[in-house]
């Protein structure tokens, strides 16, 4: 297991490749273009791989679409405006049950916003995005080797549950370097034959693929489907990681970035001060959402601090698996700022302290 | 008794939902001859779009994936990208390929894309109850143009076949009817040549048909086939726009 | 043991491929290391800096708000990061470019004249090599042996013409430190 020394963006890309995707539409825009220009480079050299840099976000969605209806594993990529505009097509992949990836690399918004990191668009991602009633699986890395890892599953994930998935990043996980091992398929592993797409009706009943459904029983039906879909990925795919939890009277939730600077915050206020018993519950799927794993928590510890780099998106999700138990504490910086570790620890420290004053009064 | 005319192999037996005198059927019809007639039945994915011919999967008894309004020619390209060996062609009207599908459209002839365009003009949006489309003519009344169209506000009729001919990569652009007898046999000629310059792999090929659209013209059925010959045809001139040999 | 380190300086300085190949080493002699460029409009007007971060356990965030090193190799980022430094920190300075007019008084600094260091070498390309070599002389944050046998992996078939050159840079800013352990 060699290690390499690979961006965020390029440590996707190979994944993706590794894991059988061929083919890449995309639109540029800052901070991901090193992931379409490292495909540029890559898929020319894989047999029958496609790269288009399509006229815009709409058009790379689409191609997605058809790619994927034509058997192949494919992917787009952009950041927060780009993903706006594939919304449309997102939605029509998951009412056609169509496969894909799609990589957000977050930016500052609203509107044109900047191009620094944030975490801004996690209502977008986790609610669907687009129209109609469906969800969407998005998962949340927290390292460039979680970026590699996340993907390379993110292709078996969608492929499996027929369903589009979200790889949800930000500028700073897409821009730095971090040693990789890369994932690498398993030898012998055929993929499973897909019996919907479309290859030419050949010796077989032409086949259908679509998302218009106009009989309004039937499209109850389909919806209450993809909703027994969804519940059987929370129950196989759900993944969070606990960091600390054993002794703890307070929780941090976070996610991608925020989970990096929050861990090192806990870090630091443990090293400083062994009173302090703050632990992590830090979600990889945001979508769906670790609810048992932070109810389980809620039995023993009251207080759930939780840390984004929003005004406050995941907090919600947080609020709703609590039911009522426990007190939420909520730090946000919005905008492409990333506090450091240092300013998140006191106000870690700050809200701990308030706590266990108010449970003694 | 010996059968001159039968349902063609490709077409499903089942009554379409189009209004009468639709061009629609017509063009349906005539798709569904040709690939039984050029044997591209087992090859054929059609992409159809978002607009009266939204349920063209119904009736061609072929591998169809449906796209979002304006994209079926961004679908198309990521099919034939993948399977550049079956026969790919998006089925469309005015208002998916020359409103909200412009850029897909004009990009993917751009990049010479090996699909075929089958385009069908008539001049409104059919589905959403007969407003304006790109191609509606100079004057034409429609249900958001009460007044008329005004070219000075509204623009003029867009022609999509002599916008895409100055394109490098545009192969085969023919623009036909489907009024008459006559022009339905142009129109079947077209569609097969433009099938056969994707067969060569030569490149991007379109076929616009002027296409009747009583209801929402507010017509009866002859005269709107005569309203193709003596006021569309004018601003929309049949017969080969552009044709590289290949 | 974390450490962090913010290279700084113009674009075109090298800032960014020093800071990858300190960051490609540790990785070879088996830290924990994350490397973080600054992006976008911060590159613009010809600045650049990034921050590598090595550690011995795993790296939570890989932002220094308070570095324990700054090397510096212009003026702008002298004055810039000497700010950010921990207290009791280390600033190193390229004392060609680099005038040490005001410095805090709880930190450390070091000049090393590397653009002459390197002229003497007879190539200014590899004055980047030289303020790296000087750096692990005064960090001590990896073996310079083992760091030195990496190199020509480091450095890659790209730039295997100026290997010995790099090598040679590298040495050179490295016993500089050790030869003018006073101060010059
Ligand atoms: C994003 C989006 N906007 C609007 C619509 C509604 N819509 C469906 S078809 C159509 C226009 C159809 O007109 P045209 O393309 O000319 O086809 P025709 O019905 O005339 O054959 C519109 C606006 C839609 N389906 N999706
Ligand atoms: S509305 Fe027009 S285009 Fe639509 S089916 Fe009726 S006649 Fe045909
Ligand atoms: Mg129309």
């Amino acid at each position: 297991m060699t290690k390499k020394l690979m961006y965020g963006t390029h440590a996707i890309g190979e994944a993706a490749i590794q894991a059988g995707c061929t083919c890449y539409f995309g639109y540029p825009i800052t901070p991901q273009n090193e992931l379409p220009e490292y495909m540029s480079q890559r898929l020319p050299e894989v047999p029958g791989g496609v790269f288009i840099q399509a006229e815009s976000e709409l058009a790379a969605i689409n191609m997605v679409l058809g790619a994927s209806v034509a058997g192949a594993r494919a992917m787009t990529s952009s950041s927060s405006p780009g993903i706006s505009l594939k919304q449309e097509g997102i939605s029509f992949l998951a009412g056609s049950e169509l496969p894909a990836v799609i990589v957000n690399i977050m930016r500052g918004g609203p509107g044109l916003g900047n191009i620094a990191p944030a975490q801004s668009d996690y209502f977008q991602a986790t609610r669907g995005g687009g129209h109609g009633d469906y969800r969407l699986v998005v998962f949340a890395p927290a390292s460039v080797q979680e970026m590699a890892d996340l993907t390379f599953h993110a292709f078996d994930v969608a492929d499996e549950y027929r369903t589009p998935v979200m790889i949800l990043g930000d500028g700073m996980l897409g821009q730095m370097m971090e040693p990789v091992v890369m994932p690498k398929p398993r030898k012998g592993k055929k993929a499973a034959e897909k019996d919907y797409i479309l290859t030419g009706a050949k010796g077989r009943p032409a086949r259908l693929v679509k998302s218009l459904i106009l009989d309004t029983k039937d499209m109850e039906e389909h919806n209450w489907k993809l909703v027994r879909k969804f519940k059987r990925i929370e129950e196989r795919e759900t993944r969070w990681e606990g960091y600390m939890l054993d002794d703890a009277e307070m929780v941090v939730i976070a996610y991608g970035t925020a989970a990096r600077i929050a861990r090192g915050a806990i870090n630091r206020l443990r090293r400083e001060d062994s009173n302090l018993r703050v632990g992590m519950i830090r979600p990889i799927t945001v979508s769906p959402f670790p609810v048992k794993a932070i109810r389980d928590a809620a039995q023993t510890i009251k207080d759930f601090f939780v840390f984004e780099m929003s005004t406050g998106q995941m907090v919600d999700d947080v609020r709703l698996a609590l039911e009522g138990q426990g007190t939420i504490h909520f730090y946000g910086r919005p905008g492409g700022v990333v506090p450091s570790a240092r300013e998140l620890g006191r106000s870690i420290a700050r809200r701990y302290y308030q706590a266990i004053r108010k449970r003694k009064q | 008794m010996k059968k001159v005319y039968q349902r063609p192999r490709s077409l499903r037996d089942v009554p379409m939902h189009y209004c009468p005198g639709c061009g629609h059927s017509i063009i349906h019809r005539l798709i569904a001859e040709l690939l039984d007639e050029m044997g591209l039945r087992d090859s054929a994915i059609c992409v159809p779009p978002a607009g009266c011919a939204v349920l063209a999967y119904y009736y061609l008894d072929i591998d169809m994936v449906e796209a979002p309004h304006g994209r079926a020619t961004a679908v198309a390209t990521g099919i034939k990208r993948v399977r550049p060996d079956n026969l790919v062609f998006s089925y469309q009207g005015d208002g998916d390929l020359a409103a909200i599908g412009t850029a897909e459209a004009l990009h993917t002839a751009n990049r010479g894309e090996n699909i075929t365009v089958i385009f069908v003009n008539n001049a409104v949006y059919g589905m959403t109850g007969g407003q304006m489309a790109p191609t509606t003519l100079a004057g034409m009344k429609t249900t958001t143009t009460p007044a008329g169209r005004k070219p000075k506000s509204e623009g003029p009729p867009i022609r999509v076949c002599e916008l895409l001919s100055g394109l490098a990569n545009t192969v085969y652009l023919e623009r036909t009817a489907v009024n008459s007898p006559a022009n339905v046999i142009k129109t079947k000629k077209a569609i097969r040549k433009a099938f056969s310059v994707q067969q060569k792999k030569a490149g991007f090929s379109l076929v616009e048909i002027l296409s009747p659209c009583p209801t929402n013209w507010r017509m009866d059925t002859v005269a709107s086939c005569t309203w193709i010959d003596e006021v569309m045809a004018r601003e929309f001139p049949l017969g080969v726009i552009k044709e590289v040999p290949c | 043991m974390l450490i962090k380190t913010i290279f700084s300086g113009f674009g075109g300085q090298g800032v960014l491929s020093t800071g990858q190949i300190l960051a490609q080493a540790a990785m070879l002699q088996g830290r924990f290391v994350t490397y973080l460029p600054s992006y976008g409009a911060e590159v613009r007007g010809g600045t650049a800096n990034c921050t590598v971060t090595i550690s011995d356990e795993e790296i939570a965030s890989p932002i220094a708000s308070e570095p324990e090193f700054v090397v510096a190799l212009n003026q702008p980022s002298f004055s810039r990061f000497q700010n950010l430094l921990h207290s009791g920190g280390f600033l190193l300075y390229n004392s060609s470019l680099v005038e040490p007019a005001f410095v805090r008084g709880d930190i450390e600094t070091r000049g090393v004249p590397i653009t002459e260091l390197a002229q003497k070498i007879g190539n200014v390309k590899v004055a980047n090599m030289i303020m790296l070599g000087a750096f692990i002389a005064v960090s001590n944050l990896l073996a310079f042996d083992r760091m030195l046998k990496h190199l020509p992996d480091i450095l890659g078939a790209g730039k295997a013409k100026l290997l010995k050159a790099n090598q040679e840079a590298f040495e050179r800013g490295y016993h500089f430190i050790e030869e003018h352990a006073h101060g010059d």
